[in-house]
């Protein structure tokens, strides 16, 4: 019970007038550079740092706190609305969010990326003040052995992604491998495909893929149609009353959950960040979902939007258990924070909730405000933002090329990111001229160096001797999860199979039989 | 006709992105707060390029010096530019077309091994040398139930079992990598034994080593420091010529017996191209900074140990450096 008593003292210094403002202004400064692409939480905080030196400790952390959770939740409005990931913890929400704005429902989109940020963000923040230090704990124990055993997993839900073309799809994969060894390799130094140009020795930023490839492709795409008739007009749906409809609260709250519950611990784990997380949540939605349901995958299907957001906004308050009970970043962010906390002379680690206690929970109450502010913040937005999509198209797309192009260029303020992402631009508009789906490649682009990296490493420390990828405990209980998961969904389909041809009309509720 | 409401909106996208810009637009404050036109050595506007982005300690340190430079009034004016990317190389090229006299660019010992791991066109023999102003020794650490109780202890391990023994650190090639070729080297241990897990910074590596996954970890002091006083790491031996403040009970490579002594400095160099005066003119300047009460307090703040180095003697031991670090990783077969 001392977490909670601790926890009540930090919410009556985080409650204090002075502090609130600083959370506000925190926020809604996370959430407009979670907006633009390129400029991250993590740059912010960095530019914003030399600024908030002359603020006192806390009032400085609260300011990064409500950065770092407003990042979170601003990236998912241009992915859904604009299909213009902000973050790459967003790129996900873009598959279903902006198929779903496209049919008109942005504004269910919208909220229930709001709401499931909420949720996700709080219950999250609950088990940070409570578990924090048995997670971290445990979080250490995953290697890059176990690393690999998960990596593993993320690849094969991937299937999920590839769209109706498995070959198309695995080419696409395949192209966002490749793109991914471009750069300093990072366990001998040297690089690759870089053709000796100094400015791609760090690769190709995973958010200018993203945005090229969704944004820029699309604009072309939809360009090259136009002459071909006029384009129908996306239906805007009135008063908040409408934005979400019953069934959408049905078929939002599980994900909600389970977003969380897949975000947080990937978010405590080290190296895991949200990005992972997110490709989890929504392979796990996609494969959960039934009937009609699972047929709007690809289409607009709300799980696929409620359930990435909410992971990503576990994933990082995850992130923070780390930071805070060891010292550890596992993210830029995260990196910077600690940069931050140094600055004032306070070590994250081992010995933070003794020496900074006091900080440390008022840190942790000002999320849990921060959280409730975003939501005030972001839902009346709703209304506001979804009303872009009613720019005549022509305009609509300018605007987002122009928004692109500054993103790209806010990266690393120079012009050659820019030309990247044309040229992924120009990559894009071929794959969906030809029918590649795009996703996989964002995929392989964001995993693949992970999964490299963590078996690399694995087999230096053993010497080149495979066995031990087996021989972790973790690791192994992984293995044998996926093979008994993969021979029951074999021997559940054949069933199904069956039983539906003797009771065609009652397939839901079969499948849900199943299910249990 | 909808055409005012259109206006009102794409107003709202303008003014979204504009409100990103001016954040954008923090990192170069134009803004001076000196108000004196003369300013001591004569420069107008101080033109400070970091090789990397915001963030990690070349940004740190040139944003400290554009503060306290101002804050001094040794300049009317100064400006942080951020090129990131390749260790610091992309901002050697910058430095090249550099016209601006009044320029200094933040570069360090990370740089030099950067230039010939990635086999840079530009080179740090190129710039003007002008002072060293930092420098942070680095630690080996190993996890606390681990058999090694001195550095002896884990360098012989090496020389016997090779690369059974793990060690884990930054990234390939930068001073972790180096360090740890360098006491393989002094101890007469050949190079191929080492089995070096690189992980892009201390905090994944950090993670490794308390997981028990790796066998010994090196990185600068600061990053490891906090475990070692919490009891969850131990520390062997710290790389500088001194104990470090913040493990005062850690002995040195040197005192140790082995010949080593490698700190992670950093400094500032001036284009190729400016003359003899002008580099007397901007190393008066870093000495005019460094004897300011503000400067010594961001050193305290930010835990950095003075190493200030001017003149000759700061471009010998650039030379010295880069000579060192080409040997090296040659040795650790990264050239």
């Amino acid at each position: 019970m001392d977490n909670f008593i601790n926890l009540m003292n930090g919410f009556s210094v985080a409650m204090q007038p002075m502090y609130l403002l600083y959370a506000l202004g925190g926020v809604f400064i996370g959430t407009a550079i979670g907006v633009l692409p390129g400029i991250g939480p993590a740059m912010t905080i960095a530019l914003l740092m030399p600024i908030t030196y002359s603020l006192e400790p806390t009032a400085a952390i609260i300011v990064f706190a409500g950065i770092y959770y407003g990042g979170m939740y601003g990236g998912s409005t241009t992915s859904i609305l604009l299909n213009t990931p902000g973050e790459s913890a967003s790129i996900v929400t873009a598959l279903e969010g902006n198929k779903m704005a496209k049919a008109g429902r942005g504004a269910a989109a919208l909220a229930t990326a709001a709401l499931g940020s909420f949720v996700a963000g709080t219950l999250a923040t609950v088990l940070l003040s409570f578990l924090a230090p048995f997670v971290a704990e445990f979080a250490i124990q995953i290697g890059p052995v176990e690393y690999v055993a998960l990596m593993l997993v993320a690849f094969l839900t991937v299937g999920a992604l590839l769209g109706a073309s498995v070959l198309r799809g695995l080419a696409s994969l395949a192209l966002g491998l490749f793109i991914a060894l471009i750069g300093v390799d990072a366990l001998t130094g040297q690089q690759r495909y870089t053709f000796g140009n100094p400015f791609l020795a760090d690769g190709i930023d995973v958010v200018l893929v993203a945005v090229g490839l969704f944004a820029v492709g699309e604009a072309m795409y939809v360009a090259s149609r136009l002459r071909h008739g006029p384009v129908k007009v996306i239906p805007v749906t009135g008063g908040w009353t409408t934005w979400m409809k019953k069934d959408d609260w049905k078929r939002s709250w599980k994900p909600w959950l389970r977003g969380t519950f897949i975000g947080f611990p990937i978010g405590t784990i080290p190296a895991g960040g949200a990005d992972v997380a997110t490709f989890l949540s929504y392979a796990a939605e996609r494969r959960l979902a039934n009937g009609a349901n699972k047929k709007q995958f690809g289409k607009g299907a709300i799980e696929g939007v409620a359930g990435p957001e909410s992971a990503n906004n576990a994933a990082a308050a995850g992130v923070l258990v780390p930071l805070l009970t060891l010292g550890i970043p596992t993210t830029a962010t995260a990196a910077m924070m600690l940069v931050a906390f140094q600055r004032y002379q306070i070590q994250p680690g081992p010995l933070l909730f003794e020496t900074q206690g006091a900080l440390v929970w008022t840190l942790i109450a000002s999320l849990y405000v921060g959280n409730l502010m975003l939501l005030i913040l972001n839902l009346p937005l709703v209304g506001i933002w979804v009303k872009i999509l009613q720019i005549p198209r022509p305009y609509l797309y300018a605007g987002i090329l122009v928004f692109a192009g500054l993103g790209a260029f806010s990266l690393n303020f120079t012009p050659v990111d820019v030309g990247i992402l044309l040229v992924v631009g120009v990559l894009g508009f071929f794959m969906r001229r030809y029918g590649y789906p795009i996703a996989p490649m964002v995929v392989g682009l964001i995993l693949g160096p992970i999964f490299e990296n963590q078996l690399r490493r694995s087999l230096a420390i053993s010497q080149g001797d495979p066995t031990a990828l087996i021989a972790s405990p973790i690791a192994a209980t992984v293995y044998v999860s996926l093979i008994v998961i993969f021979a029951l969904s074999y021997w559940m389909k054949r069933r199904q199979r069956v039983m539906e041809s003797e009771r065609v009309s009652e397939d839901d509720a079969v499948d849900e039989r199943m299910a249990r | 006709m909808k055409q005012g409401s259109m206006t009102r909106r794409t107003g709202l996208i303008v003014t979204a992105a504009a409100s990103v810009l001016l954040l954008a637009g923090c990192s170069t404050p134009a803004a001076t707060s000196g108000n004196s036109n003369e300013a001591a050595a004569g420069i107008d506007k101080l033109n400070i390029i970091v090789p990397a982005d915001p963030g990690g300690g070349w940004d740190q340190t040139g944003r400290a010096i554009e503060k306290d430079l101002q804050a001094n009034d040794l300049v009317t004016s100064a400006s942080v530019v951020n090129v990131g990317g390749a260790g610091g190389t992309n901002g050697l090229a910058a430095m090249k077309t550099e016209k601006d006299i009044n320029t200094l660019m933040v570069m360090g010992y990370v740089m030099v091994g950067a230039v010939e791991t990635n086999n840079s066109a530009n080179r740090i023999e190129d710039t003007t040398p002008i002072a060293r102003l930092t420098d942070e020794p680095l630690v080996v650490v190993v996890p606390t139930d681990s058999p090694y109780d001195t550095i002896g202890d884990l360098l012989d391990d090496i020389g016997e079992t090779g690369q059974a023994v793990s060690i884990t650190g930054g990234s390939a090639g930068g001073a972790d990598h180096i360090l740890a070729g360098m006491m393989l080297k002094e101890q007469g241990i050949s190079a191929d034994k080492l089995n070096y897990i690189p992980y892009s910074g201390g905090g994944e590596s950090l993670a490794a080593l308390l997981g028990n996954k790796v066998n010994a970890g090196i990185s600068g002091v600061g990053e490891y420091a906090e475990q070692v006083k919490a009891g969850k790491l131990r520390a062997l031996a710290v790389s500088g010529s001194d104990a470090a403040p913040q493990l005062p009970d850690t002995e040195t490579l040197t005192d140790q017996g082995i010949d080593v002594v490698l700190t992670n400095w950093r400094g500032v160099v001036a284009p190729g191209s400016i003359d003899a005066a002008q580099a007397e003119i901007l190393t008066t300047l870093m000495e005019d900074l460094h004897a300011t009460d503000t400067w010594q307090t961001t050193l305290t703040d930010n835990n950095w140990a003075d190493a200030f180095m001017i003149g000759n003697e700061f471009a010998d031991f650039l030379t010295e450096d880069i000579a060192t670090v080409k040997v090296t990783l040659k040795d650790i077969g990264l050239l």
